[in-house]
């Protein structure tokens, strides 16, 4: 597939800043953070996440522990992954039955990236609640999904792509408004 | 990205990184056994046929739990079924199960070679679950999957394989396996049952008389279940093989300290293996089957679950949803 790039939606400084503001929300909408969670939805949505809980330790030394979520498995379509996907573990080192949990990702867009992410959750135990955090929202959902914590809110087209770019994966960071060029 | 698996008829067509990723797209399915819910929606509504043409337990029960697990349904075709007293051919009882559409067979059968057979005449993915005495893929991967997580790896190990090695699918498809990670072999096992040929292999691999030999240094100790079917062929009494080749606490000891002893099941306590060493802290048995849950669901995801769709030419995905 051939994209084209249109415009840049966010900077790294502006990412950063971004996660500071959504660990502030969060904390002040939690009602007490004893309980909360966060949980990076793979792949980009862990460093989001691990982000989210660094910016959260500088309020008030508030100490969130971070899980990561492998949703391959609970995919509605799997037949047009990859034709080998590689698995990676899901890694939630605190029991989820009770908790308070902020699902991490990058961008929503249909939502079945976050009901895939919900039956991998539920699986795992009995949450009191489920909240979403995403740096980008871009509209077409396609299920009744949506995000308390949102960096940024941009309309798009189908035919158009939200590139994120962050550095604990791709070696730069910035967010981009890409096409689709056939 | 290693070549996409088609059938899974034999370690020895398989290369390392094959294997390699094979072992790791196991390791979620390693920590999905110890989830609360243990079931997946990842298969539903594909079908596994389990054409088991000899009987087996811990196989099948793996195969049809790796299934289930996976939200796959099964066909349970078994050796005792009257289609084959009445004298249907392999390949009509084959084509029967394919008619009802199934996504894969996985296939245990007497003759060697049988699932490469079927495999060439059917359209959908074959795995084999042991053909005669060829090989017996799934297990050499789960032994492998065992020994990579206990040692850290499987370079340059040196493999003790004890028992009826003749007659062993379980030991031709380790052979295979180990082989390719340059791991060196020493067979040890009567001697109508540790022919020549295996030195013939292309594969670093001695015969030792003596277990005391076979066992010297070993990092990992195989050893093989006794057939006893076969005992009769010439004779050996029970007792013999026991003083001869039975893994005792003490001839255990002629291997490495942290030697790993592996044994494919079921085992006979007090034949081939002391019962202490079967239950013994380098014993790792039950792993073994843990691990071969986590193989099987690997194999069923991989070739039954993913991709069948894909359009490889797309290139790498973007963040869509």
């Amino acid at each position: 597939m051939r994209v084209s790039e249109k415009r840049q939606l966010m900077s790294a400084t502006e990412v950063d800043r971004t996660l500071q503001r959504l660990a502030h929300e969060i904390v002040e909408k939690s009602g007490g953070t004893a309980n909360l969670a966060l949980i990076g939805i793979r792949r980009r949505g862990v460093p989001l996440a691990q982000r989210i809980a660094l910016a959260m330790r500088g309020i008030d030394g508030v100490e969130v522990p971070v899980g990561t979520l492998d949703i391959t498995l609970y995919r509605d379509d799997l037949s047009k992954v990859a034709s080998q996907p590689v698995l990676h573990s899901s890694q939630i080192p605190f029991p989820v039955d009770d908790k308070d949990l902020i699902l991490v990702d990058d961008v929503l867009y249909t939502g079945r990236t976050v009901r895939a992410a919900m039956n991998g959750l539920f699986d795992l135990g009995r949450p009191r609640r489920v909240r979403l955090a995403v740096l980008i929202e871009r509209g077409h959902r396609e299920l009744p999904i949506e995000a308390s914590f949102v960096g940024r809110h941009v309309q798009t087209s189908e035919a158009e792509i939200i590139e994120v770019r962050l550095k604990e994966v791709d070696q730069e960071e910035r967010v981009m408004l890409v096409e689709r060029v056939d | 990205m290693p070549e996409r698996l088609r059938h899974l008829l034999a370690i020895e067509s398989l290369s390392a990184e094959q294997i390699t990723f094979l072992l790791d797209e196991a390791r979620p399915f390693q920590e999905f056994q110890r989830y609360p819910l243990k079931k997946l929606a990842t298969l539903r509504g594909k079908t596994a046929a389990l054409a088991f043409f000899e009987p087996s337990t811990r196989t099948r029960i793996s195969f049809a739990t790796a299934a289930s697990r996976l939200g796959a349904d099964t066909m349970n075709l078994q050796a005792e079924a009257s289609s084959l007293k009445k004298g249907e051919s392999l390949l009509d009882t084959a084509r029967t199960l394919d008619a009802m559409k199934p996504d894969c067979i996985v296939m245990r059968h007497g003759a060697s070679g049988a699932a490469a057979f079927v495999a060439s005449r059917l359209e959908i993915p074959v795995i084999n679950a042991g053909d005669g005495m060829h090989e017996h893929p799934t297990q050499a991967l789960l032994d492998a999957l065992t020994i990579r997580d206990r040692r850290g790896t499987l370079e340059g190990l040196r493999i003790a394989i004890i028992g009826d090695i003749l007659h062993s699918r379980v030991a031709r498809s380790n052979l295979q396996l180990l082989g390719k990670f340059g791991c060196q072999f020493a067979l040890c096992g009567p001697a109508m049952w540790v022919p020549r040929e295996f030195e013939c292999l292309n594969l670093p691999v001695r015969r030792m008389q003596r277990i005391e030999d076979a066992l010297d240094g070993a990092d990992v100790v195989l050893v093989l279940r006794v057939q006893q079917e076969r005992l009769h062929e010439p004779a050996l009494p029970l007792d013999e093989y026991t003083l001869l080749y039975q893994l005792s606490p003490e001839r255990l000891r002629l291997a490495r300290p942290d030697a790993l002893v592996l044994h494919p099941g079921p085992m006979i306590r007090g034949l081939e293996i002391d019962p202490s060493v079967a239950d013994g802290p380098q014993s790792c048995v039950l792993d073994q089957v843990t691990n071969g849950l986590a193989i099987r669901m690997a194999l069923l995801f991989l070739m039954i679950g993913a991709g069948s769709e894909s359009d490889e030419a797309k290139g790498p995905p973007h963040a869509a949803d």
